[in-house]
């Protein structure tokens, strides 16, 4: 699947709830199918600046895909920050940092994007798309 | 000037309709506003009054000799004066108009740091201070080799006077005290009155950060006794980027100017300037006139209620909230103290203050989540952050229990 058709995706997903609770309570679930960052990752290096919450973020070369681990300790954040993953997790540098990201508009979350500071989502989006900027700049990886 | 004129009787619906945004949607729902301590909304008659400003009468104060100088100079100058009646200051030229507490606290550190710090000296806060009433300080303490001390926090959330006391009994090099009068986090209402006398029976110069208290408590600066108090207009139903700084006439003279410019002079010369006279000396530059005939004007309609009677409604509220609230398993209010304004901080267990937050506002429910400028006091509790609820005179009880059962809904959602 492509990134435009994983973005799609999850537009359908959040198309079929009418309400704030089902929407946000699909955003808890899908949370729970965040790749988990490990431990020893979970460092201050790692947390993603910006968020009221503390949200972690890894990545890791792999071949010349990103993968992508995170967690954190809201809820709805762990939900944010998985769906990003979900979008950008084992694409290229290149597609992640050609991708768009007003699918967030479109499911309805606009709000998390606000430069409020309190919001940590425009936090994560920049700061994956700097891992693809570093990564792309090294090269592939063996 | 009537102040003993017939205050209106308190009504929360006639109060109501005078805030415009009371009828706003949000998310479709109800606006429930609870965010009160980080700014208030404004009644019809500020609006009105800022915008008259702007429609009518628009011009620089205290430099033009034309007919509009005049008029917004008057309405500047009015606004002053019924500030200092309000608080009881001795004198108009005491009250001076800055853009908020925190640049009140900025210039009484910037200033009082000059007149008084050397190595050694100390600077004594306490454990609840907003972070405008400590990094102003740490930033006075580097620049002259003083000291910070802290007055430490009970586990209700009161100073734990007795330290307090030794603190300011024991020690030769405290100069400044500087502590809140009511805690923005907690809602604790601090014994200022009793710990400044402490102080000053020791020459020590005492300042209060009095912005949750101006639109909740009655201030009296001549019986508090402090040297400075600083406000800021927008927590009582004033627009943004107003405050005052209210100081005694004599420790004023003796402070140096904080900000240079136009306004606070009186002569300059390549070699030497003069500065203008109280309360100038500390206005720089053009002030945020609109402003402050917005916070005049918010004053004289606080005025027109009982306060007591404002004060006796937001306690119902508090009270209601508090006795509500502990129903919801795993929560636990943060700060428990006897004397508090309208300002309900609280944890629940398993569940993230912005999660929480989030699906509030989902439901209309305007809260504050996070640390509230106030780290220092989130360690000394041992958690990340509090969801803070904090009322104004419009709220009601039953806006209260929209708040509850959303919270409830919130952790049934989270858990």
């Amino acid at each position: 699947m492509t990134l435009a058709q994983t973005q799609q995706e999850l537009i359908d997903e959040f198309a079929m709830f009418t309400d704030w609770q089902d929407r946000y309570e699909h955003l808890i679930e899908l949370g729970k199918d965040l790749p988990l960052i490990a431990p020893e990752h979970k460092t201050d290096d790692n947390l993603v600046r910006g968020c009221q919450s503390r949200v972690w973020l890894h990545a890791t070369p792999q071949n010349d895909h990103i993968h992508f681990t995170a967690d954190s300790d809201a809820m709805i954040t762990k939900g944010i920050v998985a769906l990003l993953v979900r979008v950008f997790n084992d694409r290229t540098p290149q597609e992640i940092l050609g991708a768009s990201t007003e699918f967030i508009d479109r499911i309805g979350l606009r709000a998390h994007l606000s430069p409020n500071r309190a919001n940590g989502l425009s936090a994560m989006i920049d700061q994956m798309k700097r891992y693809a900027v570093a990564f792309s700049a090294q090269g592939p990886k063996a | 000037m009537t102040p003993a004129a017939v205050k209106s009787a308190f009504d929360v619906a006639e109060i109501r309709a005078q805030f415009p945004i009371l009828k706003e949607l949000v998310h479709g729902k109800p606006l429930v506003y609870f965010d009160n301590a980080a700014t208030s909304q404004k009644p019809r008659r500020v609006i009105k009054a800022e915008s008259a400003y702007y429609a009518t009468i628009n011009a620089n104060v205290h430099r033009g000799v034309h007919t509009l100088s005049t008029k917004a100079t008057e309405a500047q100058e009015a606004a002053r004066e019924t500030i200092r009646r309000h608080i009881n200051a001795k004198h108009a030229h005491e009250v001076i108009f800055t853009s908020g507490t925190t640049a009140s606290l900025n210039l009484a550190a910037f200033s009082l740091g000059q007149l008084l710090l050397k190595k050694d000296d100390e600077v004594l806060i306490s454990g609840m201070e907003h972070h405008a009433n400590i990094v102003p300080w740490q930033l006075a303490c580097e620049r002259y080799g003083a000291r910070l001390r802290v007055i430490p926090i009970t586990p209700s959330g009161e100073w734990d006077l007795s330290i307090a006391d030794s603190l300011i009994a024991d020690s030769a090099a405290c100069k400044i005290l500087a502590v809140s009068h009511v805690s923005n986090t907690l809602g604790t209402i601090n014994p200022v009155k009793e710990l400044i006398a402490e102080a000053r029976k020791r020459g020590i110069i005492t300042v209060v950060d009095g912005a949750q208290a101006i639109a909740h408590l009655n201030v009296d600066v001549q019986d508090l006794g402090c040297d400075l108090y600083a406000f800021s207009g927008h927590k009582a139903y004033s627009p943004t980027g107003t405050g005052v700084l209210y100081g005694r006439e004599e420790l004023l003279e003796r402070m140096p100017p904080w900000q240079g410019g136009g306004e606070m002079i009186d002569m300059v010369t390549f070699e030497k300037t003069t500065y203008a006279k109280l309360p100038f000396k500390f206005e720089a530059g053009t002030p945020h006139i609109a402003g402050i005939i917005g916070l005049g004007e918010a004053i004289r309609w606080m005025e027109d209620y009982d306060k007591q009677a404002m004060a006796a409604h937001e306690h119902k509220l508090l009270e209601h909230a508090t006795k509500e609230l502990l129903t919801i398993d795993g929560l636990r209010i943060i700060g428990t103290a006897k004397e508090k304004v309208g300002v309900i901080s609280f944890v629940i267990d398993g569940v993230h203050h912005y999660d929480l937050g989030t699906l509030l506002d989902q439901q209309g429910i305007a809260v504050r989540t996070g640390h509230h400028c106030t780290q220092p006091l989130m360690q000394r509790f041992g958690v990340s952050g509090t969801t803070r609820a904090s009322f104004a005179c419009f709220n009601t009880v039953e806006e209260v229990e929209v708040m509850v059962a959303a919270t409830r809904k919130a952790v049934k959602m989270l858990r």
